[in-house]
């Protein structure tokens, strides 16, 4: 790659052919405001709010897509510039519902910020406005239209991250609007609910209907973790208020997944503060008091105490003690076929081979499987 | 059909061709009939039935030719009649029932009806008739040069062979033995021919970026999405010469070493698209497209790709993106087409005309070409010259005539004795000029300076009775309508532009609304996308600049001097003028117009609603729009 000098603000720096001029102040830490921009998305030149001064062009240009090339002397804070951008903000704060008191987003909303940068008031244009319903009635996904800004983020991120295309422009000008599928609900369209159209919205547009008033961006700790439930090993972003998890976000640095999750990891994560969910291990009450001979179903009693059938509460030791100590029996004194494994693919591929050099060496047996073969 | 294998097949075939050419207008009777969808929408088809029918019903077995449009549109439908070594005469407004009477007269009596001739052509076939105007005589044609509508009505348009024996195809063979393609360009570049679709861009200078891009394949596009309101130069182009067309498009893609090409046409244009595939059918089986050309190593393939009516799609971003099968939308240039366009690879996009024009740049030469218009506007211009304007029709004229001759010698001016008010080119995108700026020159800069554009071609002349607010607001509606949706300004600009004038045009503007205008126009300029966007504000932006004080008297008197806004004006009778005829107490159709006979009429304003039927039957001008009497004072005015 040949090395590109361009100068911004004044500052000279580096780029390489077939980087934007955004790709190169970004990289040297210089600011340049964007809606409709992200790094792992191709550009699409569309919110026209990163809009700079180049010269010997005649109109202002999108930094998001105009190539870097040698020599360009770029102003990206000018008057004409601001004004510009103000302008565009102006337009799309005089067709968005002013309920930022409300909304999901704020203090996680781009277009909030800039509001704010640029001093845009809501009543500068008077002029219809959109009123969409939000009933997409899937469990996943809120979609709020009235918010939208159609910086197509959404459509880009379906398509270039998960490779569905469920999400698409519907007609034109100021009736264009984001739908899905053949222009129905999310839930009939491709999606796979993999969130990522969340992930890159800039503002509420598009929000886990799982997080919805659970809390504000300020009030949550981000913390990374990689997702429990396969051993791909994709690194998320769990929200945390309160010693509880209320959203799962892109964390776009992740080696194996960079960003991407599936529907489990941003949207599975409800398990985790489930009253229902088993913190200890348990062991049949008959079990734990090694009766003999084993209880027949005549036995079982759920309503009566000290049933023998009961799941009990217990620690880990006596439970992996009665583990072992049935897979020997089992082996020793009938046959080891008598025993089958199925792995879970919330396993690392090193606990499946383990369990399978278990299963075939210990056991003796052939009869393993897997949860991702049914 | 053989196939020809090298330029002297050609020329066999085009001697052949003339011959039969000629030989039909000195042995036999030919009858013409304008069958471009003009003549098709005036009834050209049912007059070809009664043609038909007549020459049957007298078992004549005259030859009856399909021709394209020859430009006076306003005169449709028109028949053809050439007799033997007789000029050929042009009978204008046909209807069935003349029919019977023109065969008889002229064409088994030989006279000419000279109350229902328009004019007639002589064309080296017999010394003209007297009594009658010739064409290039005819004050519609006088100050006509036709370079790109040079066969339209004139040969038909489904015959390759007639468009051979007026030299077709005759640059493609010359360049392909002749010149190399840096040859091509260099005579592009000299002729100084700028794009017909309206940016104006030498197009000599796109083929060479384009030829020098790397990437293989490269591709030739022509953009016939054809979309302004009151425009139809490419459809005429496409209907009446197809093969100039191709020929045009098969050169550039020996410049530019293009080995394919695609028409994008409209799919509103179905006779275009038809004439295209059969013309490109009929050039495969002649060898002039597919593989190596005329024996030549050049190897040219050309599709028809059809629009599904965006007009966004004239632009050639969203067109490349439209015939990938996306979305039909624009995208941010750089990179230009001529890099990076159809499928990624470098492509170039020319406009139907410049395309029809460039194979008679290779054959008469670039110093032929430039020395038609002005320096920097070389050549010709087409337009499709509509509205209220007594010859509707397309025309050639060459660049740097006036538009005051546009508009009064060759448009035969404003009909109804009416004052012309303002002329509209360049389309929805473009501007309008007033009476002072009737002697601009026609040409890409001097239009521009007088704040209207060239435009692809369409001119809309606008008399008395327009209002200049309402005219603006038509023809941002209809641009914010046809806005993809993708950039801000454009989408939502134009959105909050219309609304602002909708308020002036309904009577509830204020003179805020007036910078509010300027403010939304000049900052969707800047910041649109592509050039539709940019331009969207062009017609208001011009008609603010020119009938400011229109503007004003809608927002500061609630009055439209023109009386089409509703309830900003009311009709009074002059009593003077008013011979008391009774006319408008008929055309009234509220009873609100009373008075004896032979004495003055007067309206009763409260019956009155404006309807505007005894305005149009007042044949002496004595009703007038007039303020309505109680002004209602705007507390911002």
């Amino acid at each position: 790659m040949a090395t590109v000098n361009i100068s911004v603000d004044g500052k000279k720096i580096q780029g390489e052919t077939g980087q934007t001029v955004l790709q190169v102040a970004r990289e040297a830490g210089i600011y340049i405001p964007v809606l409709c921009d992200h790094p792992a998305l191709p550009p699409e030149g569309a919110c026209r709010i990163c809009l700079v001064e180049i010269e010997k062009q005649g109109t202002l240009q999108p930094a998001c897509t105009f190539p870097a090339t040698d020599g360009l002397v770029i102003h990206t804070n000018t008057e004409r510039v601001r004004a510009s951008r103000k302008f565009n903000l102006e337009l799309l704060i005089s067709d968005h519902p002013l309920d930022c008191m409300t909304c999901e987003a704020t203090g996680d909303c781009l277009l909030q910020d800039l509001a704010y940068e640029y001093s845009v008031e809501g009543d500068r244009f008077e002029g219809t406005k959109h009123h969409y319903s939000i009933n997409d009635p899937n469990p996943f996904i809120q979609v709020d239209r009235n918010k939208c800004i159609l910086c197509r983020l959404c459509v880009r991120a379906c398509r270039e991250i998960n490779g569905v295309e469920a999400i698409s422009v519907f007609y034109r000008g100021f009736g264009a609007y984001i739908g899905f599928g053949a222009d129905s609900h999310m839930a009939d369209s491709p999606c796979e609910f993999c969130g990522s159209c969340v992930a890159v919205c800039p503002t509420g547009a598009l929000w886990p209907k799982m997080s919805l008033g659970k809390g504000r961006p300020w009030e949550v700790e981000r913390i990374q973790t990689t997702c429990p439930y396969c051993g791909v090993g994709c690194q998320i972003i769990l929200e945390v208020k309160d010693n509880e998890i209320i959203k799962v976000d892109s964390a776009w640095e992740g080696p194996s997944n960079h960003g991407w999750t599936c529907v489990k990891g941003r949207f599975g994560w409800d398990f985790v503060h489930h009253p229902d969910r088993l913190t200890q291990p348990q062991v049949r009450r008959y079990l734990l008091e090694g009766s003999q001979p084993k209880p027949g179903p005549a036995d079982r009693h759920p309503e009566v105490a000290g049933d023998p059938w009961e799941w009990v509460e217990t620690d880990w030791d006596t439970a992996l003690d009665i583990t072992a100590q049935k897979f020997r029996q089992h082996r020793d004194e009938s046959d080891p076929r008598s025993v089958g494994v199925l792995t879970s693919a919330k396993c690392t591929n090193e606990e499946n081979y383990l369990m399978n050099k278990f299963t075939r060496q210990v056991i003796g047996t052939n009869s393993i499987d897997h949860c991702a073969r049914l | 059909m053989p196939v020809l294998k090298n330029r002297e097949d050609l020329a066999h075939l085009r001697t052949s061709a003339k011959a039969k050419l000629k030989e039909k207008t000195i042995s036999g009777a030919t009858i013409f009939i304008g069958m471009g969808t003009c003549g098709i929408a005036a009834g050209a088809s049912d007059v070809a039935e009664a043609v038909r029918t007549e020459l049957a019903a007298r078992n004549l077995d005259t030859e009856i030719v399909s021709v394209g449009c020859i430009g006076t549109c306003a005169n449709e439908p028109l028949v053809d009649i050439q007799l033997p070594g007789k000029p050929r005469v042009t009978y204008a407004k046909v209807t069935p029932k003349m029919v019977p009477c023109i065969i008889d007269e002229h064409l088994v009596k030989e006279q000419i009806i000279k109350k229902w001739a328009f004019a007639q052509l002589t064309n080296g076939t017999g010394s003209a008739e007297d009594g009658l105007t010739t064409y290039d005589e005819h004050p519609f044609y006088r100050k006509q040069v036709r370079i790109a509508l040079r066969n339209c009505g004139m040969i038909d348009p489904e015959s390759i062979d007639e468009y051979i024996a007026v030299d077709g195809y005759r640059a493609l063979a010359k360049i392909v033995n002749e010149m190399d393609n840096e040859d091509v360009i260099d005579e592009m570049k000299d002729s100084g021919l700028r794009g017909r679709g309206g940016a104006g861009f030498l197009t000599g200078v796109k083929w060479e970026f384009c030829m020098r891009a790397r990437g293989y394949p490269k591709y030739v596009i022509c953009n016939a999405d054809e979309g302004d309101p009151g425009a139809f130069m490419d459809r005429s182009i496409l209907e009446g010469d197809p093969h100039a067309v191709i020929e045009g498009m098969a050169i550039a893609a020996y410049a530019i070493g293009a080995p394919e090409g695609y028409i994008y046409c409209r799919a509103e244009y179905p006779l275009a698209i038809e004439r295209l595939k059969k013309a490109i059918a009929q050039a495969h089986e002649y060898g002039l497209l597919g593989e190596n050309i005329l024996g030549s190593d050049f190897s040219f393939e050309l599709k028809v790709k059809e629009g599904a009516g965006a007009f966004v799609c004239g632009e050639e971003t969203a067109l490349i993106a439209s015939i990938e099968g996306k979305r039909g939308e624009p995208r941010p240039r750089p990179p230009y087409p001529a890099v990076s366009g159809l499928w990624g690879k470098p492509s170039n996009v020319n406009n139907v005309k410049s395309y029809a024009i460039t194979p008679q740049i290779m054959l008469k030469g670039a110093d032929w070409f430039s020395s038609i218009g002005t320096p920097r506007s070389t050549g010709t211009a087409v337009f499709a010259l509509t509205g209220n304007i007594e010859n509707t029709g397309l025309i050639e004229v060459p660049m740097g005539i006036t538009l005051r001759e546009i508009i009064y010698d060759v448009g035969g001016g404003i009909p109804k004795k009416k004052q012309f008010k303002a002329v509209q080119t360049g389309g929805p995108l473009g501007g309008c000029l007033p009476v002072d700026a009737l002697d601009t020159p026609v040409d890409f800069d001097s239009l521009t300076e007088a704040g209207a554009t060239m435009g692809s071609g369409g001119m809309i002349v606008v008399d008395q009775d327009t209002c200049m607010v309402e005219f603006a607001r038509y023809f941002l509606t209809f641009a914010s309508a046809e806005s993809c949706g993708k950039c801000v300004p454009c989408r939502i600009g134009g959105q909050r532009l219309l609304e602002v004038l909708t308020r002036i045009t309904n009577g509830e503007g204020t003179l805020e609304d007036l910078d509010e205008i300027e403010y939304i126009s000049e900052y969707m300029s800047e910041g649109s996308l592509c050039a539709l966007g940019q331009l969207t504000p062009g017609p208001v932006i011009a008609s603010l600049r020119f009938f400011r004080e229109e503007y004003e008297a809608h927002i500061k008197e609630n009055f439209c001097s023109a009386g089409v806004c509703a309830g900003m004006f009311t009709y009074e009778i002059e009593a003077e003028l008013c011979p008391g005829c009774g006319l408008c107490v008929k055309a009234c159709t509220s009873d609100a117009i009373t008075g004896e006979k032979k004495q003055p009429h007067v309206i009763d304003q409260s019956m009155c609603i404006q309807c505007g039927a005894c305005y149009q039957v007042c044949k002496l001008g004595a009703i007038l729009i007039k303020r309505k009497h109680e002004i209602v004072p705007l507390e911002t005015a």
